[in-house]
């Protein structure tokens, strides 16, 4: 029967509630550890298609006719269209439609540099370029709001300010024997997906619409693509088979589509639109940087008194307000704390999700702070956490429904007390440090999500569902899953994903969502199938139901006897068995969270400032792994990237005219394979039993969120400068050294 | 009518003078598993081989090869690499790893048994955003396990 339930859903931090309908059994969770499938390593199932370039990505997508749109991007951070003239961008060679700024949602009001205002269809990506260069924009220049303070101190913010307090920090202040106050900063950054975003849209007639795009979620473009077009969705198709990358800046379909759907139906033509690597850099979205003003009190043996953070992110015209201030929040026993968060609206592109919006900013600035205020107390900086450890969500009351900090931090014990020995390989130039940080975050998934598995006369089964495999290895995951539930090898598993008009609705492929909000759907739709064999095996051997189980392929008898799956599916001929599933609500009243800690290794050249990354341990605690393989992979793509946020990128806009200087891959700098350290992953790998009938998490943001404060905080242990600010430039790792040359030795406890 | 020969075959170069090699293979002749990702040089997707040294070819002009052997993703689905790359899970997206594949069978054709630096250095114009380093570094240590 149906079952309609009120439940909170959680996306990237952001909770709302709603209403879902649950209509299967509970299944009672595997029992902890490595089963036949799930928890081994299992290469990713598409990883040939893709090594091999057979894959297709909307990059590789060429329709019959397909004509290409380019769009012509403000040059300007803030400009007024005086007079435009398409004229000879219509006369070019090739062109078959140009669209000004009243359509939307091209503008003649610019109000950050790289705003589309026009755009041009025509028979080759080179042709539309020229087309675009050929237009001729009379253009206003107005004054750009750069400064992100200076927003705030106007009242130009994208929402109200987010305040919240628990306890009294004037009471806490009170309280102190000691008080650490620091300013940190970190900067923009890119994402830099190596595959562009992008679209084609095809109409069929004036009501029906297929868009193939590099998507995170096939399902908001379809809600957002039908919306603006006045469609029905069901008449709004939309297919992202491989996907080259995201990393949160795809989760919407974004103005280039709503180009290519408009030039489709001025043309009647399918259109692709895809940016280059410069416009990418410039206007697809971004990690807003942000000043955090911090200040923590405790005792003397190290209790947290008050925690006190102004948090301001520089959002961009557009966006929302990340998390910043949740760690401080989230991740310590404090009774009092205070955080307020301002999203200052700019003449800059507007940010987008990217990996742990804010909690990978808020990271850097609190775990900085805590080793900053254990060098003051003389407190080991492990042993500080470990004494500040919360037992229950400090902001609600509400109990974890699984927290395993505590094991990770004695995970942690044998690669911190490496610290002696690293340093003691120190010389006069090379100083080497160890640090750690915690790390906190959601991952929890949610309702709805649904999951379909059919089985076929052969014995194979395929898992069908409207999800996307952004790269994560998530199929490969669900494979799995059904592979354990019906007692198959995983390689009779098909995965069939990323197509709306093709599976039930699957969650977003953001906020570490995927594995946690579709696996027990998918565990789900194969028990239901699961159920149907052993019945019809049943009627066929005639056996009790409750004898029969699934194994290897075969289905065994408890009383002796075993058939290949095939003799019942065989009977079907060309019958198909199918199972639906779909995903349970959370534990009602508890804090799905995911936790870790990583532990960094450096080495800085005190006479150049250059910082080496040798080594990083990371020990996160996300409930069961489904595939140890694939969980690596993640967390060493998430440390990596981290990395790059720590010491290397960095968008620089020009502060007069807000121009971005860094759109090229030799400008932003990301990791290359030459600066990637030793990395250790070690999953606790311990089921949530309040969490579904996996005990699952997800993965993929926990591993970026500490990486930036374990290495400033190793920076710190090796040279005594407290780096402050990201990333950590030469000249920024030489400004904290010269500061703390200057300065005397620690004070002692006592504030 | 100048001609080249790509993975072994030979084709009539009918392209337009300023054509790049990665535009030519992948429009012209729907060789698609060469990637283009930042057209100007920087990140390594679009690597093939030309006489078997690894290039850019969205920088390269396909005129500027002719009469030379191109070798691209298509003609090395069969080397053991690409196994060595699913088997050690040296990619995440795959969008750059078709040109991380071309570089690391030119590497081996000349270094069977590379170490941990010359795989660092002949691979560090391919960029990967997942970050799916330390396992290609793998996979290239044990290719022909």
């Amino acid at each position: 029967m149906a079952r309609l339930i009120r439940t909170e859903k959680e996306v990237e931090g952001r909770y709302t509630e709603q209403w879902i309908v649950v209509d299967e059994d509970v299944l009672e969770q595997w029992p902890a550890g490595p089963l036949e499938t799930v928890g081994r390593p299992v290469p990713r199932a598409d990883g040939g298609q893709r090594a091999r370039g057979e894959a297709r990505y909307t990059a590789d997508i060429k329709l019959p006719g397909m004509l290409h749109a380019a769009i012509l991007r403000s040059p300007h951070a803030k400009a007024r269209v005086r007079r435009i003239d398409t004229g000879r961008a219509r006369r070019a060679p090739g062109v078959r439609a140009v669209l000004g700024p009243e359509t939307g949602p091209l503008t003649d009001e610019p109000p950050y540099e790289g705003a589309p205002v026009a755009a041009v269809a025509a028979e080759t990506s080179e042709q539309a370029r020229t087309a675009v260069s050929l237009i001729e924009v009379e253009w206003e220049r107005l004054e750009p709001l750069l400064d992100p303070e200076e927003a705030v101190r106007r009242n130009e913010l994208i929402d109200e300010p987010n305040r919240e307090e628990r306890g009294e920090v004037e009471r806490g202040l009170a309280e102190s024997d000691a008080v650490v106050e620091a300013e940190y900063r970190t900067q923009t950054v890119l994402h830099n997906s190596m595959e562009t975003h992008q679209a084609i849209c095809e109409w069929d007639g004036d009501d029906r619409l297929t868009v193939y795009i590099s998507t995170q979620f096939i399902w908001g473009v379809r809600e957002e693509v039908a919306k603006r077009f006045g469609l029905p969705e069901d008449h709004v198709r939309v297919v992202c088979r491989f996907m080259g990358g995201g990393f949160g800046s795809k989760n919407g379909p974004g103005d280039y589509t709503y180009v290519a759907a408009e030039l489709a139906r001025a043309t009647g033509r399918p259109v692709k639109c895809a940016l280059t690597r410069r416009e990418e850099n410039l206007d697809s979205g971004n990690r807003n940087s942000t000043i955090q003003r911090l200040r923590v009190g405790a005792r003397s043996d190290g209790t947290l008194t008050f925690l006190d953070g102004e948090f301001v992110n520089a959002t961009g015209w557009d966006g929302w307000l990340a998390s910043t201030g949740g760690p401080m929040r989230l991740l310590y026993a404090c009774e009092n704390v205070r955080t307020v968060e301002y999203g200052a609206k700019l003449n800059t592109p507007p940010m987008a999700a990217f990996r742990a919006p804010g909690f990978v900013e808020g990271t850097f600035g609190l775990e900085c702070l805590l080793d900053e205020l254990a060098a003051k107390l003389e407190i080991d900086p492990l042993e500080l956490r470990r004494r500040n450890h919360s037992t229950h969500d400090a902001v609600d009351e509400r109990p974890f429904s699984s927290k395993q900090l505590l094991e990770c931090y004695r995970r942690a014990e044998p690669h911190w007390e490496r610290r002696d020995e690293v340093r003691a390989r120190s010389d006069a130039t090379w100083k080497r440090g160890v640090g750690l940080a915690s790390q906190v975050w959601y991952g929890g998934g949610g309702p709805p999500s649904y999951a379909w598995v059919r089985i076929g006369g052969d014995g194979r089964a395929a898992v069908i569902t409207g999800m996307q495999d952004i790269g994560t290895g998530s199929a490969t995951a669900m494979a799995q899953i059904a592979a354990e539930e019906l007692g198959l090898p995983v390689d009779r598993i098909e995965v069939a994903l990323g197509d709306s008009a093709r599976g039930p609705y699957a969650t977003i492929s953001a906020g570490s969502s995927t594995i946690p909000s579709m696996g027990p759907a998918v565990r789900a739709a194969a028990a239901d199938a699961a159920r149907q064999l052993i019945e019809i095996a049943a009627q066929r051997y005639d056996r009790e139901e409750r004898v029969l189980s699934l194994k290897n392929g075969q289905i065994v008898s408890s009383d002796g006897g075993s058939w290949p799956l095939e003799e019942i599916t065989g009977l079907l001929e060309s019958g198909q068995i199918l199972g639906k599933g779909s995903r349970g609500p959370n534990p009602t009243g508890m804090r799905v969270l995911t936790f870790g800690v990583q532990v960094a290794e450096v080495a800085v050249d005190v006479e150049t400032g250059e910082v080496v990354v040798e080594k990083i341990v990371a020990i996160h605690d996300v409930g069961r792994v489904i595939n140890p393989l694939g969980a690596s992979s993640q967390v060493e793509g998430g440390i990596i990237q981290g990395l790059g946020h720590t010491l290397s990128e960095e968008r620089l806009l020009d502060p007069s005219t807000g121009g971005n200087l860094t759109q090229t891959l030799d400008a932003y700098k990301i990791p290359t394979i030459a600066d990637v350290p030793e990395i250790v992953t070690d999953l606790v790998d311990v089921p949530d039993e309040h969490l579904t009938n996996l005990g699952s998490k997800g993965l993929g943001e926990p591993p970026i969120i500490p990486t930036a404060a374990a290495i400033a905080n190793a920076i710190r242990d090796a040279t005594g400068a407290d780096v402050r600010s990201l990333p950590i430039t030469r000249e920024e790792m030489l400004r904290a050294l010269r500061e703390a040359s200057r300065q005397p030795a620690r004070e002692e406890v006592g504030a | 009518m100048p001609e080249l020969s790509i993975n072994g075959e030979r084709h009539e170069l009918a392209a337009s003078v300023g054509t790049s090699l990665a535009h030519y293979l992948r429009e012209d002749l729907g060789l698609t598993g060469t990637k283009i990702a930042c057209n100007e040089g920087h990140c390594g997707a679009c690597t093939v081989q030309v006489d078997g040294v690894p290039i850019l070819s969205c920088i390269t002009l396909v005129h500027t090869v002719e009469d030379r052997e191109v070798t691209t993703i298509e003609g090395l689905r069969d080397h053991p690499m690409v196994n060595s790359f699913v088997r050690s899970d040296a990619l995440q997206c795959g969008f750059c790893t078709p040109g991380q594949i071309v570089s690391a069978t030119a590497l081996v054709a000349a270094i069977p048994r590379p170490s941990s630096e010359e795989i660092k250095h002949a691979m560090s114009g391919n960029l990967c955003r997942c970050g799916a380093y330390p396992k290609i570094e793998e996979a290239i240590s044990t290719w022909q396990d």
